[in-house]
């Protein structure tokens, strides 16, 4: 169960960089004009060996970053086939009247050559069609099997140039893979990179998984396992396959999540009827009681500076969202619409809750400011809930399921995105059904 | 799509007092969710013997018993007492109109209402073990209110 993190060394770092680009994509309304894009082959130095000019990594880099550019439906990327000017002329000096006249606005260029044995140089500069003027270059150094971890960069890097947030798509998703019927559900932990490649899977299935969430490092899971029929939180880490009890208490404990500085978990604890919240310190184990009411308190979440948590509660009798600082004090009810509200989680950029609501018997994922207003519905559906937040904080993934019919079949829960504009929402294919998906970070840091 | 203009809907409030042997009473307010929507049939109910069915079913959202729950523990009181070397495992359930981690907690809070009946009757506390499933494992795969209601449960099992 090891999980290569792979290294990766920027040597230079933006070759040039304009600082006023006059393209720019506008990410805080529904994008219904996709910035038209073309993403040129790159340029594969003729003095590579065979065994790297058969990876076709010339065309399968710039494929990538196209997918993830058009999934993020900010970009409208120009068929290859219309395009006049040869990879390697394009990349040297583009000659825009001929990207001009096939509409393109914003154009990408790339050159693939060799730094010593088996490593690999990537180069992508970024291009101003309209103002014919480069926007950034930069190169990567790499291993040829890690081509997926650099077109991930290069797209994150075209993005923040152009949207001026960071991206989110050097990052991964886990999530629980379901297999078998309603009844009988086989459950996994399962990772996969943020545009579905690259499944692996992380538990045999042999005992019922939940709930899945990543520490900010990436490298720990902490989820629910009924190990032993004992439903209990666990850590994992996912690069030595070491699994960890979060301690040994009475009851069950349920509802992880890390601290933003990957210290603590906090989960709920269910004794005798009544779910509170609690803490537990990862290193000391010392554990501290957050809420104390007879009502369920669960699926707590802290804001990104970690002094405050959302968290579920029914205590006003029936679900519904509230805050408190992170110590305990200061509870308060910040969800007053109509229906039931569950699974808040803080954005990363701190302004915003992403919540599940139940209302009429329709599931809806929405948003709200952190102290309540501004309640937003992005998709309404029969069924879905869980909303994780990409790294940027722009999109949301979480699980929806379709009814069941009489004899049980249909019903399977899969992936879906939507951007926080509520357009753009995307069907992410898992080769099973799947559920409780949470988006780590951005791998290469901040 | 944005949903800023819900329709309002005139919410009928009622507050409930539980009472009975819950450990976890509190005055409790019902908006949209049915209150009496507990299960009362037969289909997927089985027998820990002769005459003793083996479970119990709940209203939308909520652990207190309904009458038919008591008459149905009552009975496994009764069993469990003729049978003291016996030990059992309350499982608790919730249907899957509901977000998972709520679920989780609230079919705890089920098995723990099934557990205090049976204790505050007779039955040893050392001799029951609860576990709640949440919605994770429905005795009735269909997506309908029957289902629902049939999965709204808890099920006591023999361990030895």
């Amino acid at each position: 169960m090891k999980y290569k993190i792979f290294t990766i060394f920027i040597l230079f770092f933006i070759l040039t960089s304009k600082s006023f680009a006059l393209v720019s994509v506008d990410i805080t309304r529904g994008n219904l004009d996709p910035l038209p894009t073309a993403i040129s082959d790159f340029y594969l130095d003729p003095k590579l060996g065979d065994n790297i000019k058969k990876l076709q990594l010339e065309s399968k880099i710039p494929e990538l970053i196209q997918n993830n550019l058009s999934r993020s439906g900010l970009f409208f990327a120009l068929e290859k086939k219309s395009f006049i000017q040869r990879p390697e002329p394009a990349h040297n000096k583009p000659r825009f009247e001929d990207w001009i006249f096939i509409k393109t606005q914003v154009l990408v260029t790339g050159k693939i050559s060799l730094e010593k044995e088996d490593r690999l140089r990537v180069e992508f500069k970024l291009w101003d069609v309209v103002s014919a003027t480069e926007l950034s270059a930069l190169a990567f150094y790499t291993t040829p099997d890690n081509w997926r971890r650099v077109s991930h960069m290069i797209s994150d890097k075209i993005y923040e140039r152009l949207t001026g947030e960071k991206g989110y798509f050097d990052s991964r998703i886990i999530y629980v893979s379901e297999t078998g019927t309603k009844v009988d559900k086989k459950k996994r932990l399962a990772v996969m990179d943020q545009d579905g490649y690259g499944v692996k899977y992380l538990t045999l299935g042999n005992e019922l998984v939940l709930t899945p969430r990543f520490s900010p490092t990436s490298q720990h899971v902490t989820y629910m396992s009924y190990f032993r029929n004992l439903p209990r939180v666990y850590l994992l880490n996912i690069e030595t396959g070491i699994q960890d009890l979060v301690g040994d208490f009475p009851g069950m404990t349920f509802a992880p999540r890390f601290s933003p500085d990957g210290k603590k978990i906090i989960m709920s604890f269910a004794q005798e009827g009544n779910s509170d919240i609690y803490t537990m310190d990862i290193k000391t184990r010392v554990v501290e009681k957050l809420t104390d009411h007879p009502s369920i308190d669960t699926s707590p979440s802290y804001s990104p500076d970690g002094s405050y948590i959302t968290f579920n509660s029914d205590r006003s009798g029936f679900q519904q969202i509230y805050t408190m600082k992170s110590d305990g004090t200061n509870i308060k009810r910040i969800s007053f619409g109509e229906g039931l509200y569950g699974t808040p989680v803080w954005s990363p950029r701190g302004d915003l809750i992403a919540f599940t609501k139940l209302y009429r018997n329709k599931f809806y994922i929405g948003v709200m400011r952190s102290d309540g207003s501004g309640e937003r519905l992005l998709t309404e559906n029969y069924y879905q809930e869980a909303p994780s937040w990409a790294p940027n904080g722009r999109v949301l993934i979480f699980y929806r399921e379709t009814p069941s019919d009489s004899s049980g079949r249909g019903g399977g829960a899969k992936l879906w995105s939507i951007d926080l504009t509520g357009y753009n929402e995307r069907l992410i294919l898992t080769p099973t059904d799947a559920s409780d998906p949470s988006w780590s970070g951005l791998l290469s840091g901040k | 799509m944005l949903f800023n203009n819900l329709s309002k809907v005139t919410l009928a409030l009622v507050v409930t007092l539980f009472l009975g042997a819950c450990a976890t009473q509190q005055a409790t307010t019902t908006t949209t969710t049915k209150s009496d929507d507990a299960y009362t049939g037969t289909e997927t109910v089985k027998f820990l013997a002769d005459g003793v069915p083996d479970r119990v079913f709940f209203s939308t959202n909520k652990s207190d018993l309904t009458s038919a729950a008591t008459t149905t523990l009552a009975k496994q009181a009764s069993y469990l007492k003729a049978n003291p070397t016996l030990n059992i495992v309350l499982e608790g359930h919730a249907d899957e109109r509901g977000t998972r981690e709520y679920n989780l907690a609230l079919g705890e809070r089920r098995a723990i209402a099934a557990k205090n009946y049976l204790t505050s009757n007779g039955v040893a506390a050392n001799r029951i073990k609860v576990i709640s499933y949440g919605k994770e494992k429905p005795a009735n795969p269909a997506s309908n209110v029957l289902a629902w209601s049939q999965n709204r449960r808890t099920v006591t099992i023999k361990t030895n």
